[in-house]
């Protein structure tokens, strides 16, 4: 692998940059067997490769993808990042992922642009007043970094927030987590991809998993494909909004539901927005890439679907917020919308476990939030893998926690904002 | 926005309606001898195919009431909407396509 540092771009610009190899090596027919295939070549799937191959040695590895590398959900959230959730479970699940963003480039020689500008969670009501400082001493009682604003100091914070008292919902006050951040979502698969190929992942693209084979003990033996049967010991789904259909092929129903979820960036304009903003009351959700479009968050539609569009309603609704909470943006045009399928749990909390096939594991229902957890998920996925039983963290993220009365109620706690 | 028949009041606009979930989901006769696993199955265990799906709907801006429908989730275009009680319908093969167009 080609390493990136000041010198090699030095030397590369001074050529012209004629002289790129590709990132990654890509393999058109996968090999009769491997020792893990990972279903889903999206962020959390090539990290779990990553990972496998990084800190457990396991490198006979082959990631399967239906269609092109990340470009499913890794391809279409807003990239918000952090870990200030309600629940001691979840918040030390998110927070191990915001620790692995934090070195994340250094890790993986590749510029994922992380960048921790802070994310302010507007308060519009008194309740939202109350659960918001709930999690803010919650999250400080776990040692993570979240206070509370008064409406002026979130002004500050700011500048483009409309505090004023005569809009319908005022500002009450915001809390913030100045550790969150975004970063950009292919760089993320990319970094993986390359690091994991590097170390001899195979990545298979183009590929669908139309079947998953098992043995006369019930335990997997391997996937079909519509390039052949590869064997293999442990099949781990990552498949996102298409869980559902890929563990049906094993007899798997799982607590899942497929939504679209749109997004919509605006025409590029001047840095202009210091940090992320998010409303749950009214749905609002914004940040500003490095390219210079506005990243607008819109809401779930609320029948299952795949289509990776949703009605032209949710996203409307969404805009009149912005207008209402950030006046400058009301001539600001739209440029592109679209949409991806989520995985939504009852609890909105995800699933990262062995299923009760024996080597069928599964890390889905992500839902609206799994961009965040992309290196954290994908990290502790890998150890659920080779050591055939979860690591602390995830554990309680089982299956089986719908039947036996443990959700982790993110649902109640986070309202709608992930 | 998705065009819906409701089969009270004809064909209105998506947002008149509130989605309601998957259909044909029984309330347990006898709650008292359901297992856990039997109680998550009723509880959180979903349908979620992609491809045809029955479903409730509410219209809730409308005459209020349930109805069910059956959808393609690939393309959502409804295939039929029917008032709740009736059993699911049987989709022909040409509408199953003319739904997966």
């Amino acid at each position: 692998m080609e390493r990136f540092s000041a010198l090699s771009l030095a030397r590369k610009a001074l050529g012209g940059h004629l002289g790129w190899k590709p990132q990654w090596r890509s393999v058109e027919q996968p090999k009769k067997a491997y020792d893990i295939i990972i279903v889903g070549g999206g962020g959390h799937g090539l990290g779990a490769a990553y990972y496998l191959a990084k800190q457990h040695g396991l490198r006979n590895i082959a990631v399967i993808e239906r269609g092109w590398l990340a470009g499913g959900n890794t391809a279409r959230n807003t990239t918000i990042i952090r870990s200030n959730y309600l629940f001691d479970e979840s918040s030390s699940y998110y927070e191990h992922s915001l620790k692995l963003w934090e070195n994340l480039s250094q890790e993986l020689n590749y510029n994922v642009m992380f960048s921790q500008r802070g994310c302010l969670m507007v308060a519009h009501t008194v309740h939202d007043v109350q659960v918001f400082k709930r999690h803010v001493h919650a999250n400080r009682l776990n040692g993570i970094d979240n206070e509370w604003l008064s409406a002026e100091e979130a002004k500050e914070f700011c500048p483009p927030l409309n505090i004023s008292s005569n809009i319908r919902y005022p500002v009450l006050g915001a809390s913030l987590q100045r550790r969150a951040g975004t970063a950009r979502h292919d760089a993320v698969a990319w970094g993986f991809a390359r690091a994991a190929s590097d170390m001899g992942v195979d990545i298979i693209e183009n590929c669908e998993v139309t079947g998953i084979n098992r043995g006369p003990d019930g335990a997997v033996t391997g996937v079909e494909t519509t390039k052949g049967t590869v064997n293999a010991k442990k099949v781990a789904v990552s498949a996102a909004g298409h869980s559902s259909v890929v563990l049906e092929m094993a007899g798997i129903r799982l607590p899942l539901q497929s939504n679209p979820l749109q997004a919509l960036v605006s025409e590029p304009v001047k840095p202009a927005f210091p940090t992320i903003v998010m409303s749950n009351t009214i749905h609002a959700y914004i940040s500003q890439s490095d390219k210079g479009e506005m990243v607008i968050g819109a809401g779930t539609d609320s029948y299952v679907s795949y289509t990776q569009r949703g009605g032209l309603h949710i996203p409307a609704e969404t805009l009149a917020a912005i207008c209402e909470l950030f006046p400058m943006f009301r001539r600001l045009r739209m440029m592109r919308s679209w949409g991806g399928i989520t995985d939504n749990t009852p609890d909105r909390s995800p699933i990262t476990a062995k299923t009760s096939v024996p080597g069928l594991y599964v890390n889905c229902g992500w839902g609206t939030g799994g961009f965040k957890a992309t290196p954290g998920a994908a990290n502790l996925f890998a150890w659920t893998i080779a050591k055939n039983e979860p690591h602390p963290i995830n554990a309680p993220f089982t299956i089986e926690r719908f039947r036996d009365g443990v959700m982790i109620d993110e649902a109640a706690a986070a309202a709608v904002a992930h | 926005m998705l065009l819906i028949r409701c089969p009270y009041c004809g064909e209105r606009a998506e947002v008149e309606f509130s989605n309601g979930g998957e259909a044909h989901i029984d309330r347990p006769r006898d709650p008292m001898s359901l297992t856990d696993e039997e109680w998550a199955q009723f509880l959180y265990m979903r349908d979620n195919p992609k491809g045809l799906i029955a479903e409730r709907w509410r219209h809730a801006h409308g005459c209020n009431r349930f109805f069910n429908a059956i959808r393609d989730t690939r393309t959502d275009r409804f295939v039929v909407t029917y008032e709740i009680g009736q059993p699911r319908p049987e989709v022909t093969p040409e509408q199953a396509a003319e739904a997966a167009r």
